[in-house]
């Protein structure tokens, strides 16, 4: 019960801090002060305190698309194991659900930005259709080894089965799932070398493009689903690399929160130290990651 | 310590999606030179230590990872080329087919008659990997040092396959096939520097005529 408690708080109140401290890091290979760790929770506060304006050319969907994405992250978000604990909700087969509750709203925030008619946002749900393809394979493929491995379709037991045993077993399939999850995790959460969050060129924009014509509370909802799904796709990883048991709940918790933490510290340093891909080379990075972890596959289905 | 061996097997295959992913030569030269010094890892790992060990490990790691790449970074140098612009099969097409070569190399090595105790072990599909991705390399690539790079690779596979023989391989053959190796490196390596000075390129595929 309280584990099932700390899990719906942590999932509540935690993302924005994550993008908080990306920020921080950022800001600390700049050399400047950077905004305070509480900053994204500040700007998420202020839209949903702001008025709404929508366009007359708009339908229902422009409006139901925010919430629908919200939504489908936060089942999703119910659906992960965090740091050693089952999942408030799971089944056999959640894996699929769980991939496919991100296309869905992922479709949604293409069909609310197609809808508003603007060449811009159409070029920018383009590029995320596409992106997103190519992203699909990979997370798929980790999915097939990992149920392989702990002969489970459950996430709960398929992700909490990991110990460190496994990476000394088979090191190599390891490595590469979590180089290749490593790389969805960026594309998925329009990180650098993807997708520049920060950008407003464009030229080169995806995932800022398809949200501009949305305005207080909405675009508020569409930030907190952005750290939502940072944050849940964050916690899968790290069940992954970092497979530390320890035994005592809250330790587990402790240890699972830290490891949230760094994380997003590496996600800041590996944007700072990086610059954007052109856009021609970011498939090619997508394919390489899923061949990284359609190998691990292979290899651990041998 | 078969395990260790298969880690620097899957090492070795991924070195082989580097190649096919890249188009830096100078990418493609570094990665050809490690996945080199991998394989001259793996017979000290296999077998007993013997003076004969210490030779091949030695020469295959200073013939490949250090003397066949210094040639090629030279060649590269003199012929000023940095990248393969325009291969026949783009880079994501070559790369798929690669996974799909790999694959099929696990599929072939598990229906082979191997002994029992080649079995279950990783040298033979990546053996048979790394040497269709030399002919990856060799047949959709336009430059002459790209060629180079799939010859060696594909010499690479034929070394992982000999590695299963290498108790009954006589350190002679061993320095034989490497001198040669060298030698054609060499070769080539002054083959494309007369290409580019006489052609001011050193796209294979204007070789197609001949004259007298």
């Amino acid at each position: 019960m309280t584990d099932i408690l700390i899990h719906l708080l942590l999932t509540l109140l935690m993302p924005p801090l994550l993008l908080g401290v990306i920020g921080k890091t950022k800001a600390a290979f700049a050399g400047r002060t950077g905004a305070p760790f509480l900053q994204p929770y500040y700007d998420i506060l202020r839209l949903l305190r702001k008025g709404s304006v929508f366009s007359d050319v708009t339908t229902w969907i422009f409006k139901a698309g925010p919430v629908i994405t919200l939504a489908a992250t936060c089942i999703a978000a119910l659906l992960i194991p965090l740091g050693n604990h089952p999942s408030p909700v799971s089944f056999t087969g959640d894996m699929i659900l769980f991939a496919y509750l991100f296309a869905l709203a992922r479709f949604f925030t293409m069909a609310a930005a197609l809808d508003t008619g603007s060449s811009f946002e159409g070029m920018g749900a383009a590029r995320e259709a596409t992106f997103s393809c190519l992203a699909e394979p990979t997370l798929f493929f980790a999915l097939i080894a990992l149920s392989r491995m702990s002969n489970s379709l459950s996430l709960s037991t398929m992700l909490n089965h990991y110990s460190v045993t496994d990476w000394l077993r088979s090191g190599a399939s390891m490595l590469l799932l979590v180089g290749g999850l490593f790389i969805v995790l960026l594309a998925e959460n329009c990180r650098i070398p993807f997708d520049d969050p920060n950008t407003h060129l464009e030229l080169t924009m995806i995932h800022e493009v398809m949200v501009l014509d949305h305005s207080g509370p909405a675009f508020g909802y569409i930030l907190y689903g952005a750290a939502l799904k940072l944050f849940v796709l964050q916690a899968f990883f790290i069940h992954i690399a970092l497979p530390l048991k320890t035994g005592n709940s809250l330790l587990d918790w402790g240890i699972f929160i830290v490891s949230m933490l760094i994380l997003a510290t590496i996600i800041g340093v590996v944007e700072s130290v990086m610059a954007r891909l052109r856009l021609v080379r970011i498939p090619q990075l997508l394919v390489a990651a899923s061949i990284l972890s359609a190998f691990a596959m292979l290899l651990i289905l041998r | 310590m078969t395990s260790f061996a298969d880690q620097l097997l899957v090492l070795v295959m991924l070195i082989n999606f580097v190649v096919l992913g890249s188009s830096r030569m100078a990418i493609s030269i570094r990665a050809v030179a490690l996945q080199g010094i991998a394989l001259g890892l793996l017979p000290g790992i296999m077998h007993k230590f013997s003076w004969h060990l210490i030779m091949i490990t030695g020469g295959m790691i200073v013939a490949k990872g250090i003397v066949i790449p210094w040639l090629l970074t030279g060649a590269v140098r003199k012929a000023e080329i940095r990248r393969e612009v325009e291969p026949f099969i783009g880079y994501v097409a070559t790369l798929l087919l690669g996974a799909v070569f790999t694959a099929l190399a696990f599929v072939f090595a598990a229906k082979l008659p191997l002994d029992p105790e080649h079995q279950g072990l990783l040298f033979v599909p990546a053996s048979i990997a790394t040497l269709l991705t030399g002919f990856l390399v060799l047949t959709t690539r336009r430059k002459a040092i790209s060629q180079v790079i799939g010859y060696l690779i594909l010499e690479n596979g034929i070394f992982i396959f000999g590695l299963l023989l290498t108790s009954a391989m006589p350190v002679m053959v061993e320095a034989g096939v490497l001198l040669d190796l060298l030698v054609g490196i060499f070769i080539m390596g002054i083959i494309i520097n007369h290409i580019s000075r006489e052609f001011s390129s050193i796209d294979t595929s204007r070789l197609t005529t001949l004259k007298e």
